[in-house]
């Protein structure tokens, strides 16, 4: 336990010496106040507009960012240990791999968490102080259920660099892959999807569509912060294909949920394979 | 109980086989030094020793563990070939940092800066470190927790000739308090007086392993004498005499090899002479065995 807290407590502490913790927060609570206030302009209207416009706007903007910087926080994690000898270094101390990667997930999440928080949080503080008669009891549900499954996506994609990082050999071939892994889950995966759905032309059974969006951890993302409003006016492209699938938000939770498992099972999995 | 008993060691890599039959122990305050070409076999000895990997075939025991259990772990120190450790943490901290994951005192890491002579820059970024500089943190890294086994893969890349000095030094003393230590080198000079034992391993077999006069007497080179004869006599002189001898450096310098067996012999008659002014007896060095072990490896090898 103490190996973990310590590896944790170091990669903690590189969050906050390479100001990672303060750019990610002021990069979240910037774009989530601008959101908020400027979301509607399109439409003709600047201001605060209403809680389930922000939240969708929010959530489209947490779909790409949140992979993005998971991704960016984690990839060099096994391979630049390795480059740097410390791997090889580590694995011959009393400290197991799945010790090591624990911590390592403990001390990145907790950076990534805690970014989130301050970033996504003080918008809503804003919004709560500056929005005359806001409903504050929608607001703190939407925002806690917006704030703890953009840190959960967050985790699923740290956990999926872990294992892509025990995978290559190069850290510039991490940093490849990672973008190739966000580019597939954030925009290659909703236009294939489109386009087998209209090249099909009916053919695939419209009831078997919605469950293909919970092959992607970040439309799971998605749908659980468009789900749950009466009006749902902001929701479109692929998203509508969510208003389908039956289940609750229960189910949603648990995909992310199981996203996040699955994800860290890869990266154990790579990690034990991966020879020093 | 010996700090590390390799029997009957076989590793593969795929169809590669890089270790046949290594049989090798290390006694308790023992200093062993491994030598062999880049390629034969080394790291991957000191991988298994390590447990990071596992025996193809054979027994690896340390300080009388399996050693992938975490006790051998604690009570074992490394040191890598190559490590740059942390660039954005200072000396001071990345020695804590593993000085934590080794469960060892933190108070440690002061004194260990000091004896490695870092305490200057304990408070710098190891970014700001030289090569040299590194490789002593890597060491005072290998030494936290008081190890009873010592790995110290080439410690003096990168050292000058004093911190050189101070590392045998250290080595000597640790040798004195019963810390078992065995040294991966490439530099031969000035490591043989350090090493109990030698093992010159090549193409992952074991070539020879002893301590040195042992080692000496297996090969049979010869022992070389200079000396420095005042007339100037020129080779005949000695040729006449029997003696295997070439010219060095022109006139008054000659040099003259013998068996081990015949080398008293061979000085008293040489002394006889007063034109000789000066003698230097050359043993053949761990340099010269290592060489010739090698030869004898190429030769094996290519029959």
């Amino acid at each position: 336990m103490n190996s973990i807290l310590s590896i944790a407590r170091k990669e903690f502490a590189d969050g906050l010496r390479n100001r990672w913790l303060l750019a990610i927060s002021l990069l979240f609570a910037v774009l989530a106040v601008g959101i908020a206030w400027l979301g509607a302009a399109a439409a003709g209207q600047v201001g605060f507009t209403s809680i389930p416009a922000t939240i969708a706007s929010l959530a489209s903007l947490a779909t790409f960012l949140m992979p993005l910087i998971a991704l960016l926080l984690a990839y060099d994690s096994i391979v630049g240990e390795d480059e740097g000898g410390t791997l090889l270094l580590l694995l011959t101390y009393p400290l197991t791999r799945v010790q090591m990667l624990v911590g390592k997930f403990l001390g990145h999440g907790a950076i990534l968490a805690l970014a989130t928080l301050l970033g996504f949080g003080s918008a809503a503080v804003a919004i709560a102080m500056l929005v005359p008669d806001v409903e504050l009891n929608l607001l703190l549900w939407a925002f806690s259920r917006f704030i703890s499954s953009s840190i959960l996506l967050g985790l699923v994609f740290i956990a999926l660099a872990y294992a892509l990082s025990s995978v290559v050999r190069e850290k510039s071939s991490a940093a490849g892959l990672a973008l190739g892994l966000w580019f597939g889950f954030v925009l290659v995966f909703d236009l294939v999807l489109l386009a087998g759905l209209v090249l099909s032309q009916g053919r695939i059974n419209p009831d078997v569509l919605p469950w293909l969006l919970l092959l992607n951890p970040t439309d799971v993302f998605r749908l659980l912060n468009v789900s749950g409003f009466e009006a749902s006016a902001a929701i479109s492209g692929v998203m509508q294909l969510g208003q389908d699938l039956p289940q609750s938000s229960a189910l949603l939770w648990l995909a992310l949920f199981g996203w996040g498992l699955l994800s860290l099972g890869l990266a154990f999995f790579f990690f034990k394979r991966r020879e020093v | 109980m010996n700090a590390v008993e390799l029997s009957a060691v076989n590793q593969h890599y795929g169809p590669a086989q890089v270790l046949h039959d290594v049989s090798l122990s290390l006694g308790e305050g023992e200093v062993l030094g491994l030598f062999g070409h880049n390629g034969a076999g080394k790291t991957t000895t000191i991988k298994l020793i390590l447990g990071l990997l596992q025996a193809s075939a054979g027994s690896v025991r340390v300080l009388g563990h399996d050693p992938h259990s975490a006790e051998v772990r604690r009570a074992l120190g490394y040191l890598p070939e190559n490590v740059s450790f942390y660039a954005q943490l200072s000396g001071r901290e990345t020695l804590q940092h593993f000085a934590r994951l080794k469960r060892a005192p933190l108070r440690q890491c002061d004194d260990l800066l000091e004896q490695v002579g870092l305490s200057d820059a304990a408070n710098r970024r190891v970014k700001t470190y030289s090569k040299g500089m590194r490789q002593r943190l890597g060491l005072a890294q290998a030494l936290l927790g008081e190890p009873r086994l010592l790995l110290l893969d080439e410690p003096t890349v990168g050292l000058d000739p004093i911190a050189t000095q101070s590392l045998y030094q250290l080595i000597d003393q640790l040798r004195q308090h019963g810390t078992s230590i065995i040294l991966c080198s490439h530099v031969l000079p000035g490591v043989e007086r350090h090493i109990d034992r030698a093992a010159i391993l090549a193409h992952g077999r074991l070539q020879a392993l002893g301590d040195i006069p042992s080692l000496r007497e297996r090969a049979g080179l010869p022992i070389r004498i200079r000396l420095h004869d005042e007339q100037a006599r020129g080779l005949q002189h000695w040729q006449a005499q029997g003696f295997n001898t070439r010219a060095i450096n022109g006139g008054h310098w000659f040099e003259v090899s013998t068996a081990h067996a015949s080398k008293l012999g061979v000085l008293r008659q040489l002394l006889a002479e007063n034109a000789v002014s000066d003698v230097e007896l050359h043993q053949p060095s761990l340099e010269d065995l290592y060489c010739h072990f090698m030869q004898q490896a190429a030769a094996g090898g290519a029959q």
